[in-house]
């Protein structure tokens, strides 16, 4: 069992420093899953743009039950909504806004993170092998966040001197947020930004096999 | 005499295919997916077929349906993993199908360049990887790039909106995704629309697919919705 599963930051919190990050104006790609909830603590004096790979951008919050539309979807495949200001376009344009450095802000989540910024998150290597558009959005967007609990749920450190898993791009994350601290991916390592109340450095030290700066 | 690419039936315009076809689909997941011109191309009975998809199909219903006819020997895709794919899954597990997994930047500009008449390019997507080895790699300005080679089909099936008798095409919201560049890629690309423009010609400010991309077009009014047909446990054929 893992006892660091479930101190530190809840996930609203983690969302919420991600959010407040954003600078008005900012386009900003959410992964599948945790980081669909950094939308909901975006303060309200700014404007924050979502791309969605599939061809929107200005996307809104999901679809309720009577606006429904099969053809207004997310990566997700989920029913969402578009925003005024809000456009379509076909996937290699959209790609385009990914590979052309044009989305400021993706996060993702991680199985595995490197002192070096190598993330893996696409493949244990076993089933059905499926990437999706993460390998485009490492290497596309101008910061590349991670979200995730910092250790795996039977306590295995998650951020390490090097992945042992297929790598989805190296040397491409810039930022890592967990439950128990927020890491910035230094040419030198990991380098502590904030730390949890819970927790004193030595046992954040101890949870991450990487060495990690504290100041 | 004047041209006209509106077919009256989905038998009519799948008439072309072969043995061994290679077949992109548009569509990212549902949205935009031809699922008629799918269970057409089953109708033909056509097999080995090497399939250009985002996905790998839900169900038994369009490529979901195509797959577990054994009609498929190959697809290429970025996301073969879905909590309702049933046949894709089973054939994969045991061998029987080949997978070449594609990220999915990469794969939508594999085709748009094959559109284009580019046969390759040069992208940061996958340096590092697993899909980036035994693949030649160049470095511009201090960075590392790998070559990915464009990819045309034999045939596109696509659906979109509107159609008029030109092939000029619109779409709607999210289903568009794929479909413009597929249209570019392929010898014959074949078309489901809901409805044919009302006016003879399209307002040439809305067309996101000129006509020279069309080869043929057929009207599916009222297509089936994936998702919603796999929740009533509907399956083809």
């Amino acid at each position: 069992m893992n006892e660091f599963i479930n101190i530190g930051w809840a996930k609203d919190e983690i969302a919420k420093k991600i959010a407040n990050e954003f600078p008005h104006g900012s386009y900003v790609n959410l992964g599948i899953g945790m980081p669909e909830l950094v939308s909901k603590f975006v303060d309200e004096s700014k404007e924050i743009i979502y791309h969605s790979e599939n061809g929107l951008l200005g996307m809104g919050p999901p679809a309720n039950e009577n606006e429904l539309d099969f053809e207004l979807i997310n990566a997700g495949k989920k029913p969402v909504t578009i925003l005024p200001g809000g456009s379509y376009c076909h996937h290699a344009d959209s790609f385009s806004m990914i590979r052309g450095g044009h989305i400021d802000y993706c996060v993702l989540g991680a199985m595995e993170v490197s002192e070096g910024g190598d993330l893996a998150n696409w493949t244990t290597g076993k089933g059905i092998p499926a990437v999706g558009g993460a390998m485009d959005l490492v290497v596309g967007a101008k910061n590349v966040f991670v979200m995730s609990q910092h250790t795996t749920k039977d306590g295995s450190p998650k951020f390490l001197k090097n992945c042992s898993l297929p790598l989805t791009g190296k040397s491409v994350v810039t930022r890592v947020y967990s439950n128990l601290a927020i890491l910035d991916v230094t040419s030198e390592g990991f380098k502590l930004k904030e730390m949890c109340e819970q927790i004193d450095f030595d046992l954040l030290q101890k949870v991450t096999e990487a060495k990690i700066i504290s100041n | 005499m004047k041209i006209n690419k509106l077919f009256n039936s989905v038998n009519d315009v799948m008439s072309d295919v072969f043995d061994g076809a290679v077949i992109m689909l548009g569509g990212f997941g549902e949205a935009g997916s031809p699922v008629e011109l799918i269970h057409g191309l089953i109708d033909t009975k056509c097999k080995d077929l090497t399939i250009i998809a985002n996905n790998a199909g839900n169900g038994k219903i369009g490529l979901g349906a195509l797959i577990g006819e054994n009609q498929v020997k190959k697809v290429i895709c970025s996301f073969a993993r879905s909590p309702k794919s049933i046949t894709f899954k089973e054939l994969y597990e045991n061998n029987k199908i080949e997978l070449e997994v594609v990220p999915q930047g990469t794969l939508a500009e594999r085709i748009r360049s094959a559109g284009a008449g580019i046969p390759g390019f040069y992208t940061q997507t996958s340096v590092g990887t697993p899909l980036a080895e035994g693949k030649e790699i160049k470095i511009f300005d201090g960075k590392e790039y790998v070559l990915e080679k464009s990819l045309k089909a034999d045939f596109a099936l696509i659906k979109a909106e509107t159609s008029d008798r030109y092939g000029n095409l619109t779409y709607n919201k999210t289903a568009r995704n794929f479909n413009p560049i597929m249209c570019m890629a392929a010898n014959q690309t074949i078309v489901q629309v809901k409805k044919i423009e009302k006016e003879e010609n399209t307002d040439p400010e809305k067309i996101i697919t000129p006509g020279i991309f069309v080869n043929k077009v057929t009207v599916v009014s009222d297509p089936i919705i994936e998702s919603i047909a796999i929740d009533n446990g509907e399956t083809y054929p």
